[in-house]
C-alpha cells in the first residue's frame, strides 16, 4: 500500500510500524499492518467495530507486544494518549489537579494553561469521578497535552458526546495542534468530522484496505464496502463540504 | 525501655499499622483485597515450612508468601479470570499449612499466634523485622509512588508515557509479600487483609487525593493499633481481633461523618 506524501511535512517518520500481525486466542486481529506518522500531520483510522483500530493504537503506544512485526519510534519521542475510556476506581479520590500531575509534576501555571486550551478551565479542584463525560475527555486532552507530545493519539475520544460537543471537543484537538505543532493520530467512527479535517485516512479492517487523502479514500471501492450503504448521510455531507468534483458513482439519493 | 512488653507491642503495632496502612490505599484501589488473602494464607504454609526444616519462623514466611505472590503475579498476567484461582490458592494454602503443622513430629505450637497474631509476645527481633519491614515498604512506595499510582489509573496511560505497569505490579506484589512478614506477628495470617483494606477505606471519605488517603489511611491505622491494644488490656481480648475491631469502628464512624456530611450540604 503506497503511503501517499504529504505537502509540506517533513517525511522523516515519528513512528512507523511494519508488519504489525496481532493475535487474540486463535483469532487474527490485525494482519501485516504498515503504518507511519511524520511530524504534523493528521491522520485518522476509520473502520467498522472490531477492526482492529484500538489495538494497532495500544501496539503504538507500546502497550501491546504484537505477535509480528516492529514498531520503531525516533529517540526520545512523546506521545501524548488520550484513552477511549478511563475507569477512575471510585474508591480513589483524585481531583483533576493531580490527575495532570501524572505521570510527571507539573507547574500550577502549566496545569491551568493546558485546562484553558482543552476547553475545560475552572476544573482543578473538582474529583475526576464527578465529571461529566464531555469534562472527563477534556482532561484526559488537557493531560495529554501537558507533555508536549510530538503524537497526539486519541482512541475514539468523542464517545459518549453529543454531536456538538464532540465538533466542539475536535475544534479543541485542531487549535491544541496548532498551537503544539504535534501529530495527530486519531481513529474514530465519525466519519464526516475526522474525515474532513485529515491529511490522511486509513481505512483499517484487520488489514489495511485502503489509505490516502480523505477524498481518495472515500471513493476507494473497499472504503465503499465497509461503510458504504450506513453512512451514504455522511459522506454526502463530507462531499458536500470539501469536493465539489462530481462522480460517477456518486448515489443520487 | 524495649524490656517492657507493652511498649514492644505498642511499637509493633504501630510499624505494621504504618506499613499496611500505605499498602493498604493500592489493595483498595486495584482491588487485590483476595491477592492479599492468598499471600497471607500462604504464609500459614509458611511456618509448617518453617518448623519442617528448622529455619526461623519469619524466614519460612516471608519466603512462601514471596512465593505465592509471585505465583499469582505470573497468573495475572496471562489474562485468566483469577478469581477463582486465587480462592483456591488462598485456601489451599492455609489448609495445607494447617495440615502440614500437625503432621511435623515433635511439635506442638501453639498456631493460633500465627492465625490471629500474638503481639504481646514481640521480642526486640521482631521488632527489628516489623520496622525494618515497614521503612523498607514506606521506602519504595515513597520512591515510586507517581509510577505505582499512574499504572493504578491505567495501564495505558502508564504505557505511553513509557512506564512499565508490569514492573509496577511486580513492585506491589513484593511489597505485598514484605508486609504478610511484617503484620503476621501483629494481627495473624488471617487478619492482615483487614489491616489492609479497613484503614484504607475509612480514609475515603475524608481525602481528595491519593496522598491524603494514604496519609489518613496510616494515621487510622496507627490509631486503631493504639486502641485496639488498649482494649484488650482492659477486657483481656486477644489483640489482633480487637484492633481489626477498632477499625471497623473508625470506618463505621468515618461512613456516618461522610453521610451527614453530605446531608448537610
Amino acid at each position: 500500500m503506497p503511503c501517499l506524501p504529504t505537502a509540506g511535512a517533513v517525511m522523516t517518520a515519528l513512528i512507523s510500524a511494519r508488519g504489525i500481525t496481532v493475535r487474540h486466542g486463535g483469532n487474527v486481529v490485525l494482519q501485516n499492518v504498515d503504518i507511519s506518522l511524520t511530524a504534523g500531520e493528521i491522520v485518522t483510522i476509520v473502520g467498522p467495530n472490531g477492526s482492529g483500530k484500538s489495538t494497532l493504537l495500544r501496539v503504538l503506544i507500546g502497550a501491546l507486544k504484537p505477535s509480528r512485526g516492529q514498531v520503531t519510534r525516533t529517540a526520545g519521542l512523546r506521545i501524548g494518549y488520550v484513552p477511549q475510556k478511563l475507569h477512575i476506581d471510585p474508591t480513589m479520590p483524585v481531583t483533576v489537579r493531580r490527575f495532570l500531575d501524572l505521570p510527571n509534576r507539573v507547574s500550577d501555571a502549566a496545569a491551568t494553561d493546558a485546562l484553558l486550551a482543552a476547553g475545560a478551565p475552572d476544573l482543578g479542584s473538582r474529583q475526576m469521578t464527578q465529571l461529566s463525560g464531555g469534562q472527563f475527555q477534556r482532561v484526559l486532552l488537557a493531560r495529554a497535552i501537558l507533555e508536549k507530545p510530538h503524537i497526539l493519539m486519541l482512541d475514539e475520544a468523542t464517545q459518549g458526546l453529543d454531536q456538538p460537543g464532540s465538533a466542539r471537543f475536535y475544534q479543541q484537538i485542531d487549535h491544541v495542534r496548532r498551537d503544539l505543532n504535534c501529530a495527530v493520530l486519531m481513529v474514530s467512527h465519525e466519519l464526516h468530522v475526522v474525515m474532513s479535517a485529515s491529511d490522511r485516512v486509513i481505512c483499517l479492517n484487520g488489514h489495511v484496505c485502503c489509505e490516502g487523502t480523505p477524498d481518495v479514500v472515500s471513493a476507494a471501492p473497499a472504503y465503499r464496502e465497509l461503510f458504504g450503504t450506513g453512512t451514504g448521510g455522511a459522506l454526502a455531507l463530507y462531499r458536500h463540504e470539501h469536493d465539489h468534483h462530481h462522480h460517477d458513482h456518486e448515489a443520487a439519493d | 525501655m524495649l524490656d517492657d512488653f507493652m511498649i514492644r507491642a505498642t511499637l509493633a503495632a504501630l510499624g505494621t499499622a504504618m506499613a499496611t496502612g500505605l499498602l493498604g490505599c493500592f489493595v483498595v484501589w486495584r482491588r487485590m483485597a483476595y491477592f492479599g488473602d492468598a499471600t497471607a494464607h500462604a504464609a500459614i504454609l509458611g511456618v509448617a515450612v518453617a518448623l519442617m526444616f528448622g529455619w526461623s519462623i519469619i524466614a519460612g514466611v516471608g519466603l512462601v508468601a514471596l512465593g505465592m505472590a509471585l505465583l499469582i503475579y505470573g497468573l495475572t498476567g496471562r489474562g485468566h479470570a483469577v478469581d477463582t484461582i486465587l480462592g483456591v490458592l488462598a485456601h489451599g494454602a492455609l489448609a495445607l499449612g494447617l495440615v502440614a503443622v500437625t503432621l511435623i513430629p515433635g511439635q506442638r505450637i501453639n498456631l493460633d499466634a500465627y492465625l490471629f497474631g500474638d503481639v504481646l509476645t514481640v521480642s526486640r527481633l521482631d521488632l527489628a523485622v516489623i520496622w525494618g519491614g515497614a521503612a523498607v515498604v514506606s521506602l519504595v512506595m515513597w520512591r515510586r509512588w507517581t509510577g505505582l499510582l499512574t499504572a493504578t489509573i491505567s495501564p495505558d496511560l502508564a504505557y505511553a508515557a513509557g512506564l512499565d505497569p508490569r514492573r509496577e505490579q511486580l513492585i506491589l506484589t513484593l511489597l505485598m509479600a514484605a508486609v504478610v512478614a511484617v503484620a503476621i506477628k501483629v494481627v495473624g495470617a488471617l487478619l492482615i487483609t483487614a489491616l489492609l483494606i479497613i484503614p484504607a477505606a475509612a480514609a475515603r471519605g475524608l481525602a481528595r487525593t491519593p496522598e491524603q488517603m494514604a496519609g489518613f489511611a496510616m494515621v487510622i491505622g496507627g490509631l486503631s493499633a493504639l486502641g485496639g491494644l488498649r482494649l484488650s488490656i482492659w477486657f483481656n481480648t486477644p489483640v489482633g481481633p480487637t484492633i481489626v475491631v477498632v477499625a471497623v469502628g473508625l470506618f463505621a464512624l468515618g461512613a456516618v461523618a461522610g453521610k451527614l456530611r453530605a446531608i448537610s450540604r
